[in-house]
């Protein structure tokens, strides 16, 4: 076990290392420097010289690669250009308001979607299972943005029940939390359907199985065994999902952000974009990647434990 | 053999004209395809014509979905939305399939360095959460169609490239190719005579799957102004003007949303039934 965590997480600073290595070459790749995007047009050689020598871009690729990884490993991702304030303490007050947004999110639809998707497996093949199959597949090929604006149109516009933009009083708990409905609706609908989805597929297969057919015939109860025994076990592919979805979630909360105009991570990094602050950007990009990788990691470690025999597969 | 084919053909469209979702899913696709190559035709007003002095004007006879701020019918900027939506997931599919099969094949039928390599690029290229890793290349290089393009296809990439690679892996050790290569035959014959067309059904039920991602997506960024640039019509524009409007009117954001959501909802559909008809063991279960 303890094997197969060391092998994972070495991989996934190897990712890590080759996505920052990856997204440097690709950005001296692509026609244009950052330093004309970020000055404009009308910028005197003079002054991009002094940005691009304060950024370090005069120096070759390869020297810049390891002068970024240095900084990155001492938690110094470069200074905003224009507030001059190091990146990661812009970025760090964002984050709070983009991980409690996605944990909201995750946490109602997976409460939803397991119920869901055990009400699914044992009403099987009924009509009131396959209006779900339907309602799921619908859930999870509705675009969040979408979702988004449409709640806002309705919930906020026409009938004025919730707040329509951002992320409430720092100081008032109930504020916020109404502040956080509609965004982590619009965010968690899809992850209803497909967590339901998953469940009753799992939920389906154990219900098939030798010791769940032993504890029915021992004449235990079957609402007991179903969820004493199959539903602890049917869930674990969500925790899966749920790691490997964080990318997802993390560019739905993109979208969110922008329509409630709330503060975070997607907000910064546009907000940033068009005030051309590029420092901001790549530091956002580079953490929110950061992140992705650090929760599949975590999701496969998990798996693995719960699993054994997917530890020796790598 | 080739009645067994045959066979097989009916027996996958029997599956899938069965399954009312299905149709349902390739009629709107149908619809789709129709109203994005007749769009000309189709539209009452020029899509991109102002006329300021029926700006913001309801829905009506003369203009189905009424105006926007510039008096610009909505109802031809919905209608024109679906050709820039396929001209974005087309060549976006056909590009990420092309290479997901070249990097996919050499990682499960070349030496085991070269397979490790290949993976790690591509489990690389997925651990950049999408819509972050698309704005930090619109920071640089500025929004257009062919950024949108290039972005999707850099990150779907890995979806394609990993299945054909299992496949080819499992292929690769089957017993007919032993006796291909037995026989003498090179590489490239086994490569593109037997695994390729194997590989070609999962890949066809997959791109059906992903299309729903990728119109999404278009329009997500076009929504957030990082991808078609006005005044070319798209859904996701038509929901980004929406949106500045949203207290004025609704039916910018109707105009851009019900044609996207009914799109994503008829491929997903399509792709759903599409895997279950062309997969035996999921044929037998329904």
């Amino acid at each position: 076990m303890l094997g197969y965590i060391i092998k994972r997480l070495s991989l996934a600073v190897l990712i890590i290392v080759f996505a920052i290595t990856l997204l440097f070459v690709m950005i001296h790749s692509i026609p244009g420097d950052p330093v004309s995007t970020m000055l404009g047009p009308r910028a005197t050689p003079e002054l991009k010289a002094s940005l691009e020598e304060r950024m370090g871009l005069n120096e070759p690729l390869p020297v810049q690669i390891a002068y970024f990884f240095t900084n990155a490993i001492t938690g110094n991702l470069g200074t905003d250009v224009f507030t001059n304030r190091p990146v990661t303490s812009i970025i760090g007050e964002q984050l709070s308001y983009t991980l409690m947004l996605i944990f909201a999110s995750i946490s109602w639809s997976a409460l939803l979607g397991i119920f869901l998707g055990c009400y699914s497996a044992i009403k099987r093949n009924t009509i009131s299972d396959k209006i779900l199959a339907v309602l799921s597949v619908s859930f999870i090929a509705t675009p969040s943005f979408v979702v988004s604006l449409y709640s806002l149109l309705f919930f906020s516009v026409y009938l004025g029940w919730l707040p329509a933009i951002g992320a409430g009083d720092s100081d008032d708990l109930w504020d916020q939390l109404i502040h956080l409905v509609l965004p982590a609706f619009s965010i968690g609908l899809s992850w209803v359907g497909y967590i339901a989805r998953l469940v009753r597929a799992s939920m389906l297969e154990i219900m098939s199985e030798n010791h769940i057919r032993t504890a029915r015939a021992f004449g235990l109860p079957r609402r007991w065994v179903i969820y004493r025994y199959a539903l602890r076990l049917a869930i674990l592919p969500t925790i899966t999902v749920i790691g490997v979805g964080m990318g997802f979630l993390l560019s739905a909360a993109v979208f969110a952000e922008i329509v409630f105009s709330r503060p975070g991570l997607g907000k910064l990094v546009i907000d940033s974009i068009t005030t051309r602050n590029y420092p901001v950007v790549m530091g956002s990009v580079l953490l929110s990647t950061i992140i992705f990788v650090v929760s599949t990691t975590l999701s496969d470690i998990i798996n693995a434990m719960l699993d054994p025999r997917i530890g020796r597969q790598l | 053999m080739i009645m067994k084919q045959n066979n097989e053909l009916q027996l996958i469209i029997k599956h899938f004209f069965r399954n009312i979702l299905g149709v349902a899913g390739f009629l709107i696709v149908m619809l789709m395809v129709l109203s994005a190559i007749f769009a000309d035709f189709i539209v009452p007003y020029d899509p991109i014509a102002l006329n300021i002095k029926e700006r913001l004007q309801g829905p009506s006879f003369s203009h189905l979905l009424g105006t926007d701020q510039l008096g610009r019918d909505i109802f031809s900027r919905m209608v024109m939305g679906s050709r820039v939506a396929l001209q974005v997931a087309l060549p976006t599919v056909f590009g990420a399939v092309s290479i997901g099969f070249v990097l996919g094949m050499i990682a499960g039928f070349g030496p085991k360095w070269l397979d490790n390599a290949i993976i790690l690029l591509l489990d690389t290229l997925r651990s950049f959460p999408t819509v972050m890793f698309a704005l930090a290349v619109v920071a640089l290089v500025g929004p257009s169609l062919e950024t949108v393009i290039f972005i999707i296809i850099v990150t779907s990439i890995p979806t394609y490239g990993r299945v054909v690679r299992t496949q080819t892996l499992s292929i690769k050790s089957s017993e007919f190719i032993l006796a291909e290569k037995s026989m003498g035959s090179s590489t490239a014959r086994i490569l593109l005579v037997h695994i390729l067309p194997n590989i070609f059904g999962p890949i066809a039920v997959l791109s059906a799957m992903e299309i729903p991602t990728i119109i999404g997506l278009e329009a997500g960024l076009s929504f957030l102004g990082m991808g078609v640039r006005p005044p070319t019509p798209s859904w996701g524009s038509l929901l980004n003007e929406g949106y500045t409007l949203i207290r004025n009117t609704p039916w910018l954001l109707i105009a851009g949303g019900v044609p996207l959501i009914i799109t994503t909802l008829g491929f997903t559909f399509l792709g759903e039934t599409l895997r279950d008809a062309v997969d035996p063991k999921l044929r037998k279960r329904n």
